[in-house]
């Protein structure tokens, strides 16, 4: 356990000295990311206004709320894609992995999570400038604000486990292009991404509570802009223990027949 | 001496897909697709016993590379048994993967921005070095490299020498016990050839670790590998002294001389190589040698004479255009 820790933390620092390294990069990746969040919110915002300042329970000041933490949850649910995966098999960088006494999983969790800091870091000032455009309206307990920092890495590591079993089918066709495009198409309607689920239909709303998506995007961002009880807010939480934990007996399960197939091939 | 790699019937058989080219072809293979058995590895069997340093030799494609996938773990074997260290190495248990490296002649491990130095602290955290081993160990590859003014540079910074030689060192840091070496030399110039070559012989013998190196540049082997074992087309056609290897393949020997008279025709001793500055180069089958240098001495004047071994790329050579025509 403690090799395990060690790991962790200096993959985390690699990253985070890495990611620093590209700085500028990273500031006009992080401006590009946030265009998509903005057009959702200038539409809903003036949907809001026409229609009386309220659309589902949403007036333009929590639709500000959402779309502003909305950007901070996209950046912590960057992962580790499938494309990634096709490229470290293709360019034999999964053989070099394997040679290490431990699952490049730990390696993917470690790095990405080293990048998660810098991201927060470049994010505040993004913060900062929306909220003095957008004037979002927020009431925060502590225990939201709690429960928010826990779910934000719950989200990661679903994502981590949900997109990881993804790049798995690599190992059996090479090009996961299309695949990819399908999951991005059920994430956009399922997790909140798009629009809040509370303003999608009531089927789709009972859809997405038997699916992973929404425990990614929706509930960590409704956390701190909705109105939560405490137990609703740790059952949220628990969801999320529990989605990781089927997404990591998938990925343990898929992993060791990937890997034969992977010695069967060569690479 | 006990074997720290043992292989029996080792085979590694793949199916591939093949096709003719053009699109009648390409249609025609989606709904009878054919496929050819590739025998990469055909039943090889060998021992090598702690310490030893073997050069594995073969052209491309003679499934050198396989076979060390296969002892390194990351290839399943069709059929046949692998014992490296006591493990099977298909099991890729994670004490198995803590004695042994595998160095690829691209293999990447180094953090492309940063200093080698953070990544060879991050192969201290992946193999769990203590700090005092990890600190002696990278202190004592650094000098032997000569890496001092290297390693705070980012490696991208770094020539393709340089970046080998980092490569090298973030593999051997958890000092493994066995070393599969797969042309860890390609691509660099003669000098860091010569480095790289003086510090594996030195890690093998400071750490008694056992060497299996692939290599297509002879020098390698020759300055390292007291033993050889050659393979091609997936079969053992050799597995010996490299010396021996030499006396039995090579149907020739070398002389070299200096003549007082350079300009003399010499082509009935034997097949003249080249002549430069005054420097004679014959072929001279092995059994006539010692005939063809005692007529040289008595027939004409020479300065200096030297009988040499053919050089080991044409005993290769040799052994393997043998076997095509059997």
């Amino acid at each position: 356990m403690r090799r395990y820790i060690d790991f962790y933390l200096s993959s985390m620092r690699i990253s985070i000295l890495s990611q620093i390294q590209y700085r500028v990069a990273n500031y006009f990746y992080m401006i590009g990311m946030i265009t998509e969040p903005v057009i959702y919110l200038v539409v809903w915002s003036t949907i809001a206004n026409q229609q009386g300042g309220i659309v589902g329970g949403y007036t333009a000041g929590t639709f500000a709320a959402y779309y502003i933490v909305w950007t901070l949850v996209r950046n912590m649910n960057i992962v580790f894609t499938p494309f990634g995966w096709e490229w470290r098999i293709r360019e034999g960088n999964l053989s070099m992995e394997l040679m290490r006494p431990m699952h490049p999983i730990h390696n993917d969790i470690a790095y990405f999570s080293g990048w998660k800091f810098v991201v927060i870091l470049l994010w505040l000032p993004l913060a900062v400038f929306l909220t003095w455009v957008f004037k979002p309206t927020f009431d925060i307990t502590w225990m939201e604000a709690l429960v928010f920092f826990i779910a934000i890495w719950g989200a990661y590591l679903i994502r981590t486990m949900l997109l990881s079993l993804l790049g798995m089918i690599t190992f059996w066709t090479t090009r996961v292009s299309a695949i990819f495009e399908l999951y991005f198409g059920f994430e956009l309607i399922l997790s909140g991404r798009l629009v809040p689920m509370t303003l999608m239909p009531q089927w789709v709303q009972n859809l997405s509570n038997y699916l992973p998506f929404k425990w990614t995007f929706f509930f960590p961002i409704e956390t701190l802009v909705g109105a939560m009880s405490t137990q609703e807010l740790w059952a949220g939480v628990g969801m999320q223990v529990l989605w990781i934990t089927i997404g990591a007996s998938f990925l343990s399960l898929v992993w060791r027949a990937a890997i034969k197939q992977f010695s069967a091939v060569g690479g | 001496m006990s074997s720290v790699v043992s292989i029996s019937q080792l085979a590694k058989y793949y199916q591939v897909s093949e096709r003719e080219g053009g699109l009648k072809a390409s249609i025609a293979s989606l709904f009878n697709r054919k496929y050819k058995n590739v025998k990469a590895v055909d039943g090889i069997t060998f021992n090598i016993e702690a310490g030893e340093v073997v050069g594995f030799l073969g052209p491309n494609g003679a499934g050198k590379t396989t076979t060390l996938k296969m002892l390194s773990g990351l290839l399943h074997p069709t059929s046949g048994s692998v014992d490296v260290l006591g493990y099977e190495p298909r099991h890729r248990s994670h004490d198995y993967l803590r004695q042994i490296t595998l160095v690829m002649g691209n293999r990447n491990q180094l953090t492309w921005d940063l200093p080698a130095l953070d990544s060879f602290d991050l192969q201290r955290a992946v193999y769990g070095i203590p700090m005092d081993q990890f600190k002696a160990t990278r202190d004592e590859f650094i000098e032997l490299l000569e890496l001092k003014d290297l390693v705070t540079k980012p490696v991208r910074n770094l020539s393709l020498g340089e970046r080998m030689k980092m490569e090298i060192v973030a593999a051997l840091l958890h000092r493994p016990k066995v070393l599969f070496l797969d042309e860890p030399t390609l691509g660099l110039d003669v000098t860091m050839q010569r480095r790289i070559r003086a510090f594996i012989a030195e890690y093998n013998k400071r750490y008694n670790a056992t060497v299996l190196l692939t290599s297509h540049y002879m020098a390698d082997v020759e300055a390292l590998c007291k033993r050889v074992i050659v393979i091609h087309h997936g079969r053992i056609l050799f597995d010996g002294d490299l010396s021996k290897l030499v006396n039995q393949f090579s149907s020739y020997k070398t002389l070299s001389l200096s003549l007082q008279n350079p300009d003399v025709d010499l082509s009935k001793y034997g097949e003249v190589v080249s002549k430069e500055d005054g420097r004679v180069t014959l072929r001279v089958p092995k059994a006539q040698t010692s005939q063809v240098t005692a007529k040289l001495l008595s027939e004409l004047q020479v300065d200096d004479l030297t009988v040499e071994d053919a050089p080991v790329d044409d005993v290769i050579d040799q052994v393997f255009s043998q076997k095509e025509d059997a």
